[in-house]
């Protein structure tokens, strides 16, 4: 037990969960039918990736907020095995192992 | 909805399950390391605990820790947590067609436990919603299938996480391996070749703007490959539908 529990806090995370239901049901709360533009179907066929890779290439290539200075970086690595072992083999579970093996010894022993 | 008995009876629950297995090991990694952050910054037990069963979003969650721990307004953890969570609203207005039959308390609760991995691996095996009551329940138990792993794994890491506590060091970076899933995922979404330029030009943005506050750059960067592509789209690919199947 590191903090002690105030009612703020719980509030707060009460607050949150209320901001998850609304994101991943925003529309489909109401009951009335919206009619969705054409543009808008297409879009749908690019947001997904952009959000994934939105979130994930900060993660890889950043430290800090900053841009990794050189490529000592044992994320850089471990990504690009990663996504070499999906493109070859087509899993999800081998792109996260044969990536973990990349990263684990270069982080531990190197401290890259 | 794996309460559902009637649900789970369904051979699609089957399925589901199946086709999120092996994403479960990296989601769960994911969650031990959230477990372990939220009680080495100082969260208590029973805070985390709630955090972990009821909001149930890694990526809000641990974009909260540091302003709950620094005592940040009501009103800016909400936001910082709804910017995050934006890419939800997006996947809810795909998921509607799919949902729209159910009564609303049903919707929502599937709405609610559909996280990044589950919806995509669900829009991925069902590109159109049903038309058919029997296409209807093999969808919705497969969606539910899927997310069940999800939440099983997810809820099950978080609280060995909190367990764990202080025993992991940080330093191990164990919390990579959800981000190597992540990588996978957007690897098996790279399904045309607009779509892997969303994914540079996505990835490019967020790199360029992550000094806006609340994690904007999520945001700046999803509209502007969705803009971009749209744009290309519009003026060099003459048949958007057929490349989108490569």
């Amino acid at each position: 037990m590191s903090g002690s529990t105030d009612w703020w806090t719980l509030a707060v995370i009460v607050g949150l969960a209320g901001v998850t239901v609304l994101t991943r049901c925003f529309f489909f709360i109401l009951d009335r039918p919206w009619g969705l533009p054409d543009w808008a179907h297409r879009a749908l066929h690019y947001a997904p990736i952009a959000a994934l890779a939105g979130v994930v290439i900060p993660e890889i290539v950043m430290t800090s907020g900053h841009l990794v200075p050189n490529l000592h970086d044992a994320r850089i690595y471990a990504a690009v095995a990663g996504a070499a072992y999906y493109f070859w083999k087509r899993g999800v579970l081998g792109t996260m192992l044969v990536g973990m093996a990349v990263y684990l010894p270069l982080h531990l022993r190197l401290a890259w | 909805m794996f309460f559902l008995s009637s649900i789970r009876r369904e051979p699609m629950f089957k399925e589901g399950v199946r086709n999120m297995a092996p994403v479960a090991m990296g989601i769960g990694a994911w969650g031990l390391m959230t477990g372990v952050a939220m009680v080495k910054s100082g969260m208590s037990v029973i805070e985390a605990v709630a955090m972990t069963l009821l909001v149930y979003a890694g990526s809000s969650q641990l974009a909260a820790i540091p302003l709950l721990v620094a005592g940040a307004p009501f009103w800016v953890v909400l936001a910082t947590g709804f910017c995050v969570n934006l890419r939800f609203v997006v996947f809810s207005l795909h998921l509607r067609p799919y949902l729209m039959y159910m009564p609303r308390w049903r919707r929502m609760t599937h709405g609610y436990l559909t996280a990044d991995m589950s919806y995509a691996m669900f829009t991925s095996h069902y590109p159109e919603p049903a038309s058919t009551d029997e296409q209807r329940r093999a969808q919705e138990a497969y969606l539910t299938g899927g997310y069940c792993v999800t939440w099983v794994s997810w809820m099950g890491m978080s609280l060995i996480g909190i367990a764990l506590g202080n025993l992991i060091p940080q330093s191990w970076g164990l919390g990579f391996a959800g981000v190597l899933s992540l990588v996978g995922i957007l690897c098996s979404m790279a399904t045309s070749r607009l779509r892997v330029l969303a994914a540079l030009i996505a990835g490019a943005t967020a790199v360029a703007a992550y000094a806006l506050p609340l994690k904007l750059n999520i945001v700046v960067a999803i509209g502007v490959a969705v803009l971009l592509c749209f744009w290309i789209e519009k003026g060099f690919v003459p048949n958007p539908a057929a490349e989108d199947d490569v």
